[in-house]
């Protein structure tokens, strides 16, 4: 995103009373859903700090659709209270939870205009047209889609329509903001820009926001706070810095990013040191392969007992180290900035 | 949307398209509107403007009108429970709803009548009323609508509902304002072909309707009726009147409903 956008963004956000500033903390408390004999949520626990952007993180069918969507009140819980802001919502329907939801899909009402699709919130709340008019001008003019206002759905892009997805959603000044993959159905690119634009928007905005991802590189870049979870369970809750660097256990270490198994141990491949000289813990491996990724340098190794991994350097160290197919070569875990001098032998 | 060259079929296969309408369809119309006009415009106006064939074209039109409303709630309805609800049975009354179009209709006129005639198992005798008319009516009608809004159904997406209720709509609301609209158009093409078909329909009313002039003699029997005593430019009138009914209706309901799905499908 350019800086002119995200004055712009800004500006617009500020001047406009569109988007009132409203915080409320969402609170999650041994929640519990079985569908049939499956069990989808396994007491899940969760503290959603007003005003931030938190992301669920899991791989699919890990349960993270079916918390938001009981956090939404699409979802009856079996078990375990949601509560939002002071208030316990665990049974109150979702008309009547003042939540923004925004769906893979979009949801876009087909048949109504986009000026339509964004007021529908408030003209159910009865409010004077001309009010919805005005808010909904400003709506678009934030999510970027001013001038759209007549067209249909089904004319803009996919990009566009989410963007539309979230005016709607904003427009009835929810107490908190819930994205289910919103940009899973979106190219890469577009991804990108959108998810630097909602976290911009978001922060102005300040209203809590809790996104769920299959994506770790997503969750990492955008969220405050990030809750892995795998098979309807929690795994961890913390920083994307935490949740990266000191990984609850082997599932979300090897969810959050590539590994390498050294000695049993999950590692992380640019946490391995590659030498020529044999060091304490080091492991003996074979060089299997050079690849180089721009600035990065991956190299492939088998250990003795035949097992592959790769280690990830840099193309500078890769140089200093002389590389070459066949070559004998040391492994071990550690910061390269701590590896000895490769003189001291 | 659009016929691209690449999509289309060709000139020969149109080429047969038109033949073939205008074999089967156009020309035995163009033949009764010709026949229509035998005794000229006068004689076409006479024959509509005879009291027995006025009041056969009233009762006709205005049964169909009833039986139209009454299918386009019910058959939305049993369209919604068919796809929307689960209960035992359910194919076999999806399979249940086909049949009253494909008895023969006198058979569902044989039916009614041992159930509304003389000999009624409920005592409830409604030979030759009004009322008969409509349940023959509605009995082969059924299909039409229910058929028409089901696929619809089945293709709507149950996350525009959830994104109308999260904006705070009510089951009622979310229903009028996002589901019907959506369905409209399928609602009116079914609501169309029931209503052609009852103005047309002579199998399943012959035998309940009773057929008394001015009270359940409906067009087609009335048209039966001239031919029998050689009136052929009457009856050939009426069905002539019929067919004109039938079109502008399904005319205007195609603009109707064409219009709302192409603001839908106005692609990029
Ligand atoms: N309505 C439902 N009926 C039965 N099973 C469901 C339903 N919704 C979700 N599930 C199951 O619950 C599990 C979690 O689903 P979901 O929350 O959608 O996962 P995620 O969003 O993480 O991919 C999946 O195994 C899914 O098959
Ligand atoms: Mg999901």
């Amino acid at each position: 995103m350019t800086d002119a956008v995200a004055e712009d963004l800004h500006r617009l956000v500020t001047e406009s009373d569109a988007i009132a500033a409203q915080s409320h903390a969402i609170v999650v408390e041994h929640l519990e859903k079985h569908y049939g004999d499956y069990h989808a949520l396994r007491d899940i626990n969760l503290n959603i700090p007003s005003g931030s952007l938190t992301a669920l993180l899991g791989p699919s069918g890990s349960g993270k659709s079916t918390l938001l969507r009981a956090i939404a009140g699409l979802e009856v819980p079996d078990g375990g209270t949601v509560r939002i802001g002071d208030e316990d919502v665990t049974y109150v329907p979702p008309q009547k939870r003042e939540i923004g939801f925004v769906f893979q899909h979009y949801a876009a009402f087909k048949h109504l205009t986009v000026r339509d699709n964004v007021g529908f919130g408030p003209s159910i709340r009865k409010q004077p047209k001309a009010e919805i008019a005005k808010r909904v001008d400003e709506l678009l003019e934030i999510v970027g889609l001013d001038g759209y206002q007549d067209r249909y759905p089904s004319q803009l892009s996919g990009g566009q329509r989410q963007r539309m997805a979230l005016a709607r959603a904003l427009a009835v000044h929810p107490k908190v903001l819930l994205l289910d993959e919103p940009f899973g159905a979106l190219d890469a690119k577009v991804r990108e820009d959108l998810r630097g634009w909602l976290r911009q928007l978001q922060s102005e905005t300040g209203v809590t926001t809790v996104l769920v991802t299959h994506d770790q590189e997503e969750a990492l870049d955008v969220a405050d706070h990030i809750a892995v979870l795998n098979e309807g369970a929690i795994e961890q809750w913390g920083s994307p810095r935490e949740v990266y660097e000191t990984p609850a256990n082997d599932f979300v270490m090897s969810f959050l990013g590539p590994t390498a198994v050294l000695r049993g141990a999950l590692v992380r491949p640019h946490d391995l040191v590659l030498s020529h000289e044999h060091i304490d813990g080091a492991v003996s491996t074979v060089v299997e392969r050079v690849v180089h990724l721009g600035f990065e340098v991956r190299v492939e190794l088998r250990d003795e007992q035949g097992e592959q991994l790769s280690a990830q350097t840099t193309r500078g160290e890769a140089a200093r180290l002389d590389l070459a197919v066949g070559q004998r070569i040391f492994v071990r875990p550690g910061q390269p900035d701590a590896a000895p001098a490769p003189t001291t032998a | 949307m659009g016929r691209t060259a690449a999509g289309g079929i060709g000139p020969i296969g149109l080429g047969v398209a038109v033949l073939w309408l205008s074999v089967i369809v156009l020309l035995p119309l163009a033949a009764i509107t010709v026949r229509s006009f035998d005794d000229g415009l006068g004689g076409f106006i006479d024959a509509i403007d005879a009291p027995a064939a006025r009041a056969a074209l009233t009762v006709t039109v205005g049964v169909s009108l009833i039986v139209t409303l009454i299918n386009v709630v019910m058959g939305t309805l049993i369209a919604w429970v068919l796809v929307r609800d689960d209960f035992r049975g359910k194919g076999f009354v999806n399979a249940l709803i086909d049949l009253p179009f494909a008895l023969p209709t006198i058979v569902a006129s044989i039916v009614l009548l041992s159930l509304y005639g003389p000999q009624s198992p409920f005592n409830i005798e409604l030979n030759a009323t009004r009322p008969a008319l409509v349940i023959a009516l509605l009995f082969v009608t059924l299909p039409f609508v229910v058929r028409a809004v089901q696929p619809v159904l089945i293709e709507l997406d149950k996350e525009v509902e959830e994104a109308a209720a999260s904006l705070g709509a009510s089951n009622l609301t979310t229903f009028r304002r996002i589901i019907l609209p959506t369905l409209a158009p399928a609602i009116l093409s079914g609501a169309g072909l029931a209503f052609t078909r009852a103005i047309g329909e002579y199998g399943s009313v012959v035998l309940i309707g009773g057929g008394i002039p001015r009270e359940t003699e409906v067009a087609s029997q009335y048209i039966q009726k001239q031919i029998e005593i050689d009136r052929f430019v009457n009856a050939a009138a009426v069905s002539v009147t019929l067919l004109l009914i039938a079109f502008v209706v399904l005319l205007v309901l195609r603009l109707i409903g064409g219009r709302a799905a192409r603001r839908e499908e106005r692609a990029g």
